[in-house]
């Protein structure tokens, strides 16, 4: 098999719009990427990263009239496949960054077994994935009733009484989104003023469908085979309440990616991959770091996919020097 | 093309699945569903490969909501194996190959 054959100039993990540019950049500079791009999966963890999750991306630059995240995908792939990038539907399993060449593991979903490939240089891309609320029931009624993806699952409460969770722009894009659908809206969040973008509170302010539960977490998602209410807890007046949905959106932010890499390659506090600043530059040399992996702060398809230009030229000239 | 599944609606379901003597997976899918999309090479691959042993049937939910409530079905792509006419077990969510194949082996 190709991918196993010598060593690689580069191999790039994950494929959102980091991953993905780097792939196009390092193709360009002949450098034959190879992308181990995830295995499909439901929980933003999957080929194409976050946006293929979500529907209409307007912020984008290049698209007049937005674009749908899972088309935006589709094209960034196909345009790095265009310039020779080699693309595997896998999952890395191990790395081992402590000598170079560096040996990357994926998953070989023939033979169940894993295999391995070994690279001048690293490219890490695997983004974040969405947190769960982590309460009783959650788990045990995922898919009925609850659910990670709005774009999704809407459909199926067609009348019905849901809530999202969350204060973020996800949560309020997704909220927006499911009026569509269903008959209200509950917005259940934590503090008393919203994370999300003025465009997006202004919108979700005005639709009368929606309606905001302030000081409020998620204690637990009940019902018997499909979700019946949720329990609230206000962390200001320390109320309980129940409240009678059918659904429950979970958008409450995102962890990075990083267990992989956990123990080889310095994180911070909260997970997230640590570079070197105005650069893409990890703590290993010849191991580079872009997208929403080692961005805690702008987490956009448009920083991300600057950042993993950034990388792609980072490792050209590391690789040269 | 891939012409390795049968397309099942709310009219042809039970007679189709019926005249199957093989375990038959029915997606759950829908156009603008992303993970659906994803997860549909993955599932042609493995019936592909487990032809004679296991079919594939389709059923595009925004046609066919009927079985979609039948089953209750709350979020796509879901995936229920049928054997001898009765749902054995239920995929939530877009996964690998290798995982579907390690859930779906038990039956095949």
């Amino acid at each position: 098999m190709k991918v196993e054959d010598g060593v690689r100039d580069v191999v790039v993990i994950g494929s959102g719009p980091a991953g993905l540019t780097a792939a196009i950049y390092t193709a360009r500079a002949t450098l034959s990427p190879l992308v181990v791009e995830g295995e499909p999966s439901s929980t933003s963890d999957q080929p194409g990263g976050q946006l293929m999750l979500t529907t209409e991306v307007e912020n984008y630059p290049g698209f007049v009239e937005g674009i749908l995240g899972p088309e935006l995908m589709a094209t960034m792939r196909a345009q790095a496949a265009r310039f020779g990038a080699e693309l595997l539907t896998t999952r890395v399993t191990r790395v081992d960054l402590s000598e170079r060449p560096f040996g990357v593991w994926f998953a070989d979903p023939g033979s169940g077994g894993e295999k391995q490939v070994r690279a001048r240089s690293v490219i890490v891309s695997t983004g974040a994935r969405s947190l769960m609320l982590g309460v009783e029931g959650e788990l045990e009624l995922l898919g009925h009733g609850v659910s990670t993806c709005a774009t999704c699952d809407g459909f199926f409460f067609r009348g019905q009484d849901i809530a999202v969770v969350g204060g973020g722009d996800s949560a309020l894009e997704e909220a927006l989104f499911l009026t569509k659908f269903a008959e209200s809206v509950t917005v259940v969040h934590r503090r008393n003023e919203l994370r999300a973008s003025k465009i997006m509170q202004e919108r979700a302010f005005a639709n009368q469908k929606i309606r905001f539960l302030w000081d409020s977490v998620v204690t637990a998602v009940e019902g018997q085979s499909k979700v019946e209410r949720i329990r609230l807890h206000n962390v200001v007046t320390g109320a309980e309440e129940a409240l009678e949905v059918t659904g429950v959106f979970v958008a409450i932010g995102h962890a990075p990616s990083s267990e992989l890499f956990k123990g080889q390659l310095d994180l911070d506090d909260n997970g997230y991959i640590r570079t070197r600043p105005g650069s893409t530059a990890t703590n290993v040399e010849g191991v580079f770091a872009c997208g929403d992996v080692q961005d805690h702060v702008y987490r956009q398809a448009i920083t991300a996919a600057g950042s993993g230009c950034m990388a792609a030229i980072d490792v050209e000239r590391w690789l040269e020097s | 093309m891939s012409t390795n599944h049968v397309t099942l609606t709310d009219q042809t379901f039970d007679e189709q699945l019926g005249a199957s003597s093989e375990p038959v997976l029915v997606d759950f899918w829908a156009e603008w569903c992303g993970p659906c999309k994803m997860v549909a090479p993955v599932l042609d691959e493995i019936v592909e490969e487990q032809a004679g042993k296991l079919k594939l049937g389709k059923i595009n939910i925004d046609d066919n909501m009927e079985l979609a409530r039948r089953f209750d079905v709350m979020s796509i792509p879901t995936m229920i194996l049928f054997k001898d006419g009765e749902p054995k077990l239920r995929i939530v969510g877009a996964k690998g190959k290798g995982q579907l194949l390690q859930e779906l082996h038990p039956y095949l």
